[in-house]
């Protein structure tokens, strides 16, 4: 009988299919030798786990290698094996000493207030079975066969790691976390994921997956099956004609090319994207210097960009001066004690209150000018005196350059728009392009933090006010021949992306992974539709409605995850 | 014998301990952490021990050290710290 379970969503997807279930390592019990010896075997077991924990960390990258190398720095401690090694000097065999040691460790972790340290107990216990394998000898105990939805109490990410998901699959754990290291790579890697089910489902029995709404139907009626599979076509369909179309120009209905380009954290995000799928870099953010201790080297932040550049191969690529204060504080550089950080030094006000840093960073991005199109973006820009005074310092670094002999050229000075004055007054800026900055815009026009526990509803990007601020700056630069972008997160959700290309945002700098979705939900919007951006009232009650009811499929129909 | 005390805004999970534990590693000096300024005082140089400490976010972390490059280890630490140890 068809049997509804509820869980917690933990990576969103839907998947059916017949569930393997795992149980925990249980490998032959060594025969006890000499103290001496047995520790001599646990570290040589360790040592071998060491060996092909690194191989792992060194074949991975992203989320994988982040976790795989948390796993290697664990082991590498040994404060992890003090504990095995007295009970083996006691007498104890070296498995049956590192089991019941590690039991007390991973206990510790079970027992944390903090879910995301109950979740750390899955990766211990992942160690503890690599080091128990090679210990006793005993095969890997966790293995199902490819397209399985598997069941366990908790998964350890290396089972994740080296299960074949090239058939699909999914997971469903009866303990588990939504904030564990398995659901990371599971989100990571696209596979539906429920925790919090106990299934008593044995194996072979068909379960239903559905990560969007933590749900797991088990023994499904042939009805439900079917609707499944035309939810996950459909699904599936979308985004491979998604990712199918992501290298192609992003064309609305009505024949407009919007730009898409991508923001950039770190070199790292370029790992996963082919810049033919992109127009460009919109957004590099700086502030990895910082975090890289590069804030006063020269030449570091030089080949860190020259890298962006050589990626981009030709296309443009918009690098913004350093944007510390806020939430971005840096010892010795940012101003201690502001009751509100992010009503007080930011951004270029910094940057022109710290000008020795100021000019390396400017020097930097002056040499990769002469190696490809880049431009410089300056944050926080509120007074026109600020512009004026980089576009001199740039002056400056650049005729220096030349006499030292050393090849820079100058980039064009664009500003961010993300206060609400700059907005406003947007004629009284001389820059060579503008870039609005929405996430900081939309918080300060809103008087809403967007990361707020109570306040999203109301930092809403769709706002009237907002739009016509974001309209201003787009009439203003296709009246004066500027190019304006928007690199905020408004411009990879699909719900505002309407009203922000019906308000004049031609060009759109979005997270890599948000590329194809992005493009798509593009091509779905027709510009005829929205009439004029006229700004009113009855203008965005229509587009508002847009949203809610079925008028929202004609503006934006086919909009994918 | 230097020290230090401040918030921490992200809790002292996996990846930030991580981080913790090779800064404190580039300094020949003793240097232990704790929730409290009268410990239980941890090595921070231990990946192991500083996550079984499980301070969670908004926990005040204390930093000692002794040894000819405390001072500045000390310093190193709570500024990684500070930085939400470059996760952001």
């Amino acid at each position: 009988m068809e049997r509804k379970l509820t869980g917690r969503a933990a990576s969103p997807g839907l998947y059916a299919g017949p569930a393997a279930v795992l149980t925990a390592v249980c490998g032959p019990v060594r025969a006890k030798g000499h103290p001496s010896d047995e520790q001599a075997a646990l570290r040589a077991a360790v040592a071998v786990s060491l060996q092909e924990l690194s191989t792992l960390v060194a074949g991975a990258n992203g989320e994988a290698r982040r976790i795989m190398s948390v796993q290697e720095a664990l082991l590498e401690d040994e404060a992890l094996i003090e504990a095995a090694l007295e009970a083996i000097t006691r007498g104890e065999a070296a498995d049956a000493a590192w089991r019941d040691s590690m039991a007390h460790e991973v206990a510790g972790y079970e027992a944390a207030e903090d879910e995301y340290f109950r979740a750390r107990a899955a990766d211990l216990i992942d160690v503890r079975d690599r080091v128990l394998r090679h210990l006793t000898g005993a095969t890997p105990a966790y293995r199902a066969a490819p397209g399985s939805v598997l069941n366990a109490p908790d998964l350890p990410p290396s089972m994740f790691l080296s299960h074949d998901w090239s058939q699909g699959g999914a997971v469903v754990l009866a303990q588990g976390s939504t904030s564990s290291h398995v659901a990371m790579l599971a989100r990571a890697r696209g596979v539906p994921m429920v925790v919090g089910v106990d299934t008593d489902v044995r194996a072979q029995d068909i379960l239903v997956v559905d990560g969007d709404n933590g749900l797991v139907i088990a023994d499904p009626k042939p009805e439900t099956l079917a609707s499944v599979q035309r939810r996950k076509a459909a699904a599936a369909h979308a985004r491979s004609e998604a990712q199918s179309r992501v290298a192609a120009p992003a064309l609305t209905k009505d024949g407009t090319r919007i730009v898409v380009m991508i923001n950039v954290a770190t070199p790292d995000d370029l790992v996963d994207v082919s810049p033919r799928s992109c127009d460009g870099i919109g957004l590099v953010r700086t502030e990895f210097l910082v975090a890289d201790g590069a804030l006063r080297d020269e030449q570091c932040q030089f080949e860190l960009c020259s890298r962006l550049v050589s990626w981009a191969d030709g296309r443009p690529v918009t690098i913004r001066t350093l944007d510390a204060g806020g939430d971005k504080p840096i010892p010795g550089y940012t101003v201690d004690g502001e009751r509100n950080p992010f009503l007080g030094m930011r951004g270029i006000r910094l940057s022109l209150r710290h000008r020795d840093v100021f000019r390396i960073q400017l020097r930097a991005l002056a040499r990769t000018a002469a190696l490809g199109p880049i431009k410089i973006m300056l944050p926080m820009v509120t007074k026109s005196q600020e512009l004026a005074e980089a576009t001199e310092l740039l002056g400056e670094v650049v005729s220096e350059l030349e006499r030292e002999g050393v090849s820079a050229a100058q980039p064009p000075l664009g500003i961010m728009i993300e206060v609400p004055l700059a907005a406003l007054a947007i004629d009284q800026f001389d820059a060579a392009f503008f870039s609005i900055g929405s996430n900081d815009l939309v918080q300060y026009v809103t008087a809403a933090a967007r990361d707020g526990k109570e306040s999203p509803e109301f930092a809403d990007v769709m706002h009237l006010g907002v739009l016509r601020l974001i309209a201003a700056v787009a009439a203003h630069g296709a009246r004066t021949g500027r190019d304006v972008s928007l690199c905020g997160d408004a411009g990879g959700d699909p719900r505002a992306l309407p009203g922000l290309l019906a308000a004049g945002v031609r060009t759109l700098s979005v997270a890599p992974g948000l590329l194809a979705a992005t493009k798509d939900a593009i091509r779905s919007v027709d510009l005829r539709r929205m009439a004029q951006p006229h700004l009113s009232p009855s203008w965005w009650d229509r587009l508002r409605s847009g949203f809610s009811s079925g008028a929202a499929k004609a503006l934006f129909s086919g909009t994918t995850k | 014998m230097a020290s230090a005390v401040l918030v921490n805004e992200v809790g002292l999970h996996a990846r930030p301990s991580v981080k913790l534990t090779q800064t404190a590693k580039r300094f020949a000096a003793k240097l232990e952490v704790a929730l409290a300024d009268d410990g239980p005082w941890v090595d921070a140089k231990s990946p192991v021990k500083i996550m079984r400490v499980k301070a969670p976010k908004g926990a005040t972390l204390h930093f000692r050290g002794a040894g000819p490059d405390a001072r500045v280890a000390v310093r190193e630490l709570v500024s990684l710290v500070e930085r939400k140890f470059g996760e952001e």
